[in-house]
């Protein structure tokens, strides 16, 4: 028995928009097992991870607020994918983005400095972002470099000089010697929209992005560039589109929404700049774009969903005392299956047994 | 309609026959019931169109395809094949048209990998120096691939073919890359085969060379066997009715043109390769006047991809005044520059080069035609006049699709050749560049592509067209130059361009050469 | 022990990680697949590769563990890549973020375990010569079975049929394919070579380079063998020098940290990484001719039947 690929003639479009539908349904069936081996009811578990949050304002809240930084990174990553530029290093463009806006915020502490703050310290981070998220990109361009390991690479210098920051110069003096900046003034935080909740500025700021991007990619012509430079490199050429122009392009931009994402965490939810601010936003992104099929309107959607299992992770921890690793493992199984189900789109899977009998398995 | 052939061809049991061989894509029949009865001591052509399903049929032969009904009899046997190592262990072997060559190893290596692995690396070197001696191939088993002419690597596939000592041989459109005279040399050697007792399946389109060479043809036509013949027997425009089907429109020859003004000018243009094997462009020079064709012929991988690169501005020159559009220098503007200009350009790849063969129509529409067009304004997209665009191609080049804005990769190759040349000429360019403007593509599309080159020359453009056929070239160009090793020839008028010349410039000998080696010879 | 031999000692088992994962990236690259998800399958080769060792007591069966670990990850890689013809970019990625939740939950209940790490080598006579005898004869047995193996898929690719064959489907599949070799069966093997490699690497850390297992402890030494396979332009004996040079980088860091130079730790912690980057940079600048990498690699193969 073999499993044989039959390509078709056009991408189905049905299945382009049914496909992360069946990843998702494929994915909680694999979940169900996997909570069952590990001694937990399938259909509670479930209950907790993907309902449960759902029915409180609390909860609603803070899925907006997770899914805030995942969908304005993937928006980013989308683009580079899209443009075939493989920029895997966001969540150090994250970290980057929110020590340099922590700059400003740090420096300006405890001074009349007004309202100026803010807007300054999210400029400085989509910057950051992007100059940090261009050392790749130049790397690619002008040596030839593989931008998948050197923008990885990346994140863990981004890491440890957040570490040494926090650990060093920039220590609350009053913070009991735990590795943290002062809580920032006011005037460098990010505003709430409802008094006492939760839910920040950084939500419109996201949905902003998804309707540029969605502009972007579908009516502009620099869309089409990037579309046309992933999916027919030589073609693209031919049409007169730099490739090199469009992998800085992209990458700075998507170095920049993951800089102002970093910031707006920051400056936003958190508060303060410590370690460990991020819960690996910048690699669940990847998930996130690839589950809304590099385009905007479903990346807003799949970032929804995967804040939902960050949320409904953290109290499945609580309640059930289900790992919060589960959640990652979670995470890949659905970047798996939504990369299986993509494949439909191009292709008819076929099982074939024997030499000559063919017989169709799924379509 | 079966002729017998040579007397004692049929008092033998075939070598190889074919049984109701039938071969289905999902939908697609590629092979529908095809009977053919193939003889040891003969020279067997299979003619068809592009797409009739020669090399389905072949692949099947040598075990690469499996049938979905029919069967394969060896020596009469009933045979299935579970791929090309038991075919090759029957006795089948195959030169494929698109080479099954590795070009980062060396010759040794490449011919070792088609053997049967059981003898040493040490001795298939040895004796592939022999065989190589013994038909008159040289080659050196120690130089990779990538470093060697077409021609040489045809001689690869064929040494490494002879060395399983094969009782039927396979060619896939062999002539299709040799200059006319590696042609001849490559017929010596098929002739020998022949006298040796082996059998040969000729798959060509070429029909001279079939009348000339063939003992036997057999026709296909949509999937189907349309006629077994003798080749001999027929002529050209009989054999290309039965592949057709149809007469075939004839292509209105050029009528006397006023040459105007030079349209396109290239001035000592040097140029180092871009890729790892590519070819460098040594000091071209050519004039191109509106009204006139020039066609540019050569075997293929002689710097006729990096001329079309150099000329569209898909790579760039220094000095701008190597390359001349209607009077300015662009050598160092952008393709899109040089289309704003009045150019227009056709490469040779369709799918992947001059379309993106996953993305629409109406978006291929725009691949180009937001240089010049109301496609763009302030940045935005104009849908409504990318959609235009392919209306107006669609009916004027017959491009025959599902439905208005399909994929351009689920076109056939004849209409996606419409459409992307169609695609151009709708521009009105001032000059049009296109490289191999019919290869692979069905006579019927070949003809009106042919047809829409001269009338657009006679409207006044200046056309440049790189082709290896050389047929094509003498029925449309107004001159003819070569391409060989990156140097280009000076161009021939029409009439003085015979088969015999341009095969010899193609060969890398230059004119002088050959006319004193006349000289000497009368 | 002098301190130079201390430092070539360290040197040594920092690089046989390193080694190992790269040695069989090699081979997967060689045959046309590129497999990104290395530091997923080490991680898992890790976390496996202690679990085993500490329910059995046994560093071997710890080792089978992880290399089985490392293979069965591999294999998701391949029936996606060649089954599916999924991009292989994006299933490396996917590999590497599921292994890391895989080696989380299955590491969780061994966090804070201690186990005796692999013995070093003793050979009576040999591993007391002076200077040389602990280096050649005194590590453990992982270090020269890492070497071993190099020399053994250099003899494979480059002196064997099947290593051949295995370079002919890296260099052009359609080719390979239409000679009758099985490309996709072919690659799979490759790949879980590679996987085979992945997971034993990963098992090296927790059972010979440091007696516990911590989530996340390959700290992207799988990254950093990819890059060092494109170092070693995708030869055998390159490789060894790469893998040893960076090595030394990680070790010389710690010992200039331990030395206490006047550098804050963190930016002696990141030279490993920048290192990467610069010699990535360096090297393809240097290679202006072109690419020396399999033709092939990272695309994808649907043969036509």
């Amino acid at each position: 028995m073999q499993l044989v690929l039959e390509k078709r003639a056009e991408r189905s479009r049905t299945i382009a928009l049914v496909s992360p539908l069946i990843a998702i349904a494929l994915t909680l069936i694999t979940m169900s097992v996997l909570f069952a081996i590990l001694g937990k009811n399938p259909i509670t578990a479930l209950g907790v991870y993907f309902i449960a949050p759902l029915t409180d304002g609390y909860s609603l809240q803070e899925i907006a607020v997770k899914a805030t930084p995942l969908v304005m990174i993937a928006i980013g990553l989308s683009l580079c994918y899209l443009a075939n530029a493989w920029n895997i290093g966001a969540e150090g463009q994250f970290l980057i983005g929110a020590v340099a806006g922590s700059w400003i915020a740090v420096t300006t502490q405890g001074t009349e400095a007004g309202h100026w703050v803010l807007p300054a310290m999210l400029v400085a981070g989509a910057v950051a972002g992007a100059l940090y998220a261009l050392i790749p990109a130049l790397c690619r361009v002008r040596f030839g470099a593989s931008e998948i390991l050197t923008s990885l690479m990346l994140v863990y210098v981004a890491d440890l000089l957040l570490d040494y920051l926090v650990r060093g110069p920039w220590r609350d003096p009053a913070g009991f010697n735990f590795p943290t900046t002062a809580e920032f003034d006011p005037v460098a935080t990010v505003p709430v929209l409802i008094e006492g909740g939760r839910l920040h500025l950084g939500s419109i700021i996201a949905l902003i992005v998804v309707a540029g991007a969605f502009v972007l990619l579908d009516r502009t012509i620099k869309g089409f560039e990037i579309r046309v430079v992933g999916v027919a490199p030589r073609a693209a050429r031919f049409g007169g589109f730099n490739a090199n122009q469009l992998v800085l392009l992209t990458f700075a931009v998507s170095g920049a929404l993951a800089g102002l994402a970093g910031i707006i965490e920051v400056a936003g939810p958190i508060g303060h700049l410590q370690p460990g601010i991020s819960p690996g936003y910048g690699f669940t992104a990847i998930i996130v774009a690839f589950l809304g099929r590099l385009n905007p309107i479903g990346i807003l959607i799949a970032g929804l969903f995967l804040a939902l299992t960050f949320i409904g992770g953290e109290q499945a921890q609580i309640t059930m005392k289900i790992p919060l690793d589960v959640t990652k493992v979670f995470q890949g199984i659905l970047l798996f299956y939504v990369l299986a189900c993509d494949s439909l789109i191009l292709y008819r899977f076929k099982l074939v047994f024997a030499a000559r009998q063919v017989q169709s398995a799924a379509r | 309609m079966l002729d017998p052939g040579p007397a004692d061809l049929h008092a033998q049991q075939p070598l190889l026959q074919t049984v109701g061989l039938t071969k289905r894509y999902g939908d697609f029949l590629a092979n529908d019931e095809i009977d053919i009865e193939i003889f040891p001591r003969e020279i067997h052509a299979l003619l068809g169109e592009n797409g009739a399903g020669k090399s389905t049929l072949v692949k099947t032969i040598y075990g690469l395809v499996q049938p979905s009904a029919g069967e394969l009899r060896w020596q009469g046997a009933p045979v299935r094949l579970s791929g090309p190592a038991e075919a090759r262990s029957l006795g089948i072997g195959m030169v494929f048209q698109h080479f099954s060559l590795f070009d980062n190893l060396t010759v040794a290596e490449n011919v070792a990998l088609g053997l049967d692995g059981k003898e040493p690396f040490k001795a298939v070197s040895a004796r592939l120096a022999d065989v190589a001696r013994d038909y008159g191939l040289p080659l050196d088993p120690k130089r990779e691939v990538w470093q060697l002419s077409v021609g040489e690597r045809q001689r690869i596939e064929i040494v490494r073919a002879l060395m399983q000592n094969p009782k039927f041989l396979i060619l896939d459109e062999p002539t299709a890359v040799l200059t006319p005279q590696e042609a001849d040399q490559l017929f010596v050697v098929l002739e020998r085969l022949k006298a040796e007792g082996r059998a040969i399946l000729y798959i060509s389109h070429k029909l001279d060379e079939v009348k000339r060479l063939c003992d036997t043809a057999t026709i296909l036509r949509g999937g189907r066997k349309v006629a077994t013949c003798n080749p001999k027997s027929e002529t050209a425009a009989s054999l290309a009715r039965m592949m057709v089907g149809a007469e075939i429109k004839e292509v209105k020859p050029p009528t006397e043109r006023r040459t105007t003004v030079p349209r396109l000018v290239v001035n000592d243009l040097t140029l180092a390769p871009a890729e790892l094997h590519g070819v460098r462009l040594q000091n071209v020079s050519f004039e191109l006047k509106g009204g006139e064709i020039l066609g540019i012929a050569g075997v293929a991988g002689n710097g006729q991809d990096e001329l079309f690169a150099a000329l569209s501005g898909e790579r760039l020159v220094k000095e701008p005044g190597t390359i001349i559009i209607d009077g300015l220098a662009c050598g160092n503007l952008s393709i899109t520059q040089r289309r704003k200009m009045g150019a227009a350009f056709v490469p040779e790849e369709r799918l992947g080069h001059g379309t993106a063969p996953r993305m629409r129509l109406s978006e291929n529409a725009l691949l180009t035609g937001h240089a010049a067009s109301d496609m763009v304004r302030h940045g935005f997209i104009n849908a409504a006049a990318t959609l235009r665009t392919v209306d107006r191609t669609t009916e004027t080049f017959d491009v025959r699709k599902a439905k208005r804005d399909p994929e351009a990769a689920s076109l056939s190759g004849g209409n996606l050749q419409k459409f992307v040349v169609g695609r151009e000429i709708l521009r009105a360019p001032a000059v049009l560049v296109v490289n191999q403007p019919t290869w692979g593509v069905d006579a019927g599309a070949a003809a009106i592509i042919r047809q829409a080159l001269i009338d657009l020359a006679s409207a006044g453009a200046a056309v440049l067209v790189t082709s290896q056929d050389l047929d094509e070239l003498l029925e449309i160009a107004d001159r003819i130059a070569v391409m060989f090793h990156g140097h280009l020839s000076p161009a021939l008028p029409r009439a003085d361009a015979t088969r015999e010349k341009l095969g010899l410039l193609m060969g890398g000998a230059s004119l002088d050469q050959k006319e004193a080696a006349h000289a000497a010879g009368a | 022990m002098l301190l130079v031999e201390a430092i070539i000692l360290s040197v040594l088992a920092a690089s046989t990680p390193l080694l190992l994962a790269a040695t069989g990236e090699l081979v997967t690259e060689r045959a046309g697949v590129l497999n990104l998800g290395v530091e997923g399958m080490m991680i898992v080769g890790a976390a496996c590769g202690f679990a085993g060792a500490w329910v059995s007591g046994s560093i071997i069966v710890g080792a089978l563990c992880g290399i089985v670990a490392g293979m069965l990850t591999s294999l998701i890689f391949a029936f996606m890549t060649l089954g599916l013809a999924v991009n292989q970019v994006a299933t490396g990625l996917a590999l590497t973020i599921l292994g890391i939740g895989l080696s989380g939950l299955i590491g969780a209940r061994f966090v804070g375990e201690r186990i005796t790490t692999a013995p070093k080598l003793s050979i009576p006579g040999l591993t007391d010569i002076p200077l040389v005898g602990r280096i050649l004869f005194g590590e453990d047995a992982f270090v020269y079975l890492s070497l071993a193996l190099i020399i053994g898929v250099w003899w494979f690719l480059y002196r064997t049929r099947a290593g051949l064959v295995l370079r002919a489907c890296g260099d052009n599949h359609v080719s390979a394919h239409a000679l009758g070799y099985p490309v996709l069966r072919i690659r799979m093997l490759a790949v879980l070579f590679g996987g085979a490699c992945a997971g034993l690497a990963g098992a090296y850390l927790p059972l010979a380079y440091t007696p516990f297992f911590i989530p996340g402890m390959t700290a992207g030494r799988g990254w950093i063998a990819l890059a060092l396979v494109v170092f070693a332009s995708w030869r055998p004996g390159r490789l060894v020098i790469g893998a040893y040079l960076f090595g030394a980088v990680t070790i010389l860091q710690l010992h200039a940290q331990g030395a206490g130079v006047g550098i804050p730790s963190q930016f002696m912690s990141a030279l490993p990484y920048l290192a990467t980057v610069i010699v990535l940079v360096l090297l393809s600048r240097a290679r202006t001719g072109g690419s020396t990498a399999p033709a092939a690699l990272g695309t994808v193969f649907v043969p036509d039947r």
